[in-house]
């Protein structure tokens, strides 16, 4: 009976049926697809091609809307463990490890499309005397060191306050990749900020920030399932140890009749 | 288009990983929604607010 509720209130009418969308996921999942496909029209038909760089430009509008949204997940993840540890409450421990898990999905795609886009710009895929690069590469070792701590324990509340420590340090990190290219700009093959610098024409900044706005609506979807695969693994969970205990009360149980009636 | 390689596999990869990360985070929730009892999906069972 509880099932078919849930089920009638996420609108499928099938009360047979187990996920983790609702109407409001459907439809901005259908707007994230529909922006995707505008995004490559804009990227590859309507923006136009770099004086300098030809048209491996059209690489910006993947790169840093990765690398903002990058910063945008691990942020994220650091409010969340502070307030783990502030709350001591489930929802912002959930909430840290999904957003730690979109990040760093992001975050490796900041580093590929970099280098994919260094090689015919910079004629080279990596430099390690690049400072944002490394600074970068570093923020990604932090992160999946955080996934690594998070992937030995459970719901164990010891894992989720080392994990939220990890994930608060590595949030140092950021304003430091950030801020690299204006605080070591001898070091760095990176231009300064592309959104604010003023350099780029109307159509490409508008793809640009176009982008942007895609990947930002494509997080909150991924974060809004994320989270409820987190809820139902802490609740699948909570339900195991349930069983296994009513199981362990049901065998006492049985022992103990069957030892009163050897007695008699 | 100059650098046609370069963008196909940029955008090639950037798109399979949204994509797949979308497939599998939602196949993961399919599957554990099987298992957890409809009373314990809290976000799902709204009506049983007050």
């Amino acid at each position: 009976m509880t099932t078919q509720v849930a089920a009638q209130d996420r609108g499928d009418g099938d009360p047979t049926r187990a996920h983790t969308g609702s109407r409001a996921t459907r439809g901005l999942g259908l707007v994230v697809l529909a922006g995707l496909v505008a995004l490559v029209l804009l990227a590859f038909f309507a923006a136009p091609p770099d004086d300098e760089q030809g048209d491996a430009v059209r690489l910006i509008f993947i790169h840093v809307p990765s690398a903002i949204l990058t910063y945008v997940a691990f942020f994220t993840t650091a409010a969340g463990s502070a307030m783990w540890l502030w709350k001591r409450s489930s929802w912002w421990d959930i909430t840290a490890h999904a957003a730690a898990e979109i990040g760093v999905m992001f975050c490796a795609l900041t580093l590929f499309t970099g280098s994919i886009w260094g090689r015919p710009t910079w004629n080279t895929y990596w430099d390690w005397g690049d400072v944002r690069l490394v600074t970068t590469l570093i923020l990604f070792l932090l992160m999946v060191g955080y996934l690594v701590v998070r992937s030995s324990g459970g719901d164990d509340p010891a894992v989720s306050t080392r994990a939220a420590i990890v994930g608060l340090l590595a949030a140092i990190n950021i304003p430091i990749v950030n801020r690299s290219v204006e605080w070591w700009f001898d070091r760095t093959l990176h231009q300064k900020a592309s959104l604010t610098d003023g350099k780029l024409e109307d159509l490409t900044l508008f793809t640009l920030v176009f982008g942007l706005v895609v990947g930002l609506l494509f997080f909150v979807w991924a974060m809004i399932h994320r989270f409820r695969v987190g809820w139902l693994e802490h609740q699948a969970r909570a339900e195991d140890l349930d069983e296994a205990l009513e199981a362990r009360r049901s065998e006492a149980a049985a022992a103990g009749s069957s030892a009163s009636g050897g007695e008699a | 288009m100059t650098h046609l390689g370069y963008l196909l596999v940029g955008w090639g990869v950037w798109l399979a990983a949204l994509a797949l990360y979308g497939f599998r985070v939602v196949a993961r929730g399919r599957r554990l929604s099987t298992r957890v009892p409809a009373d314990r999906q809290r976000w799902m069972t709204t009506r049983d607010r007050p």
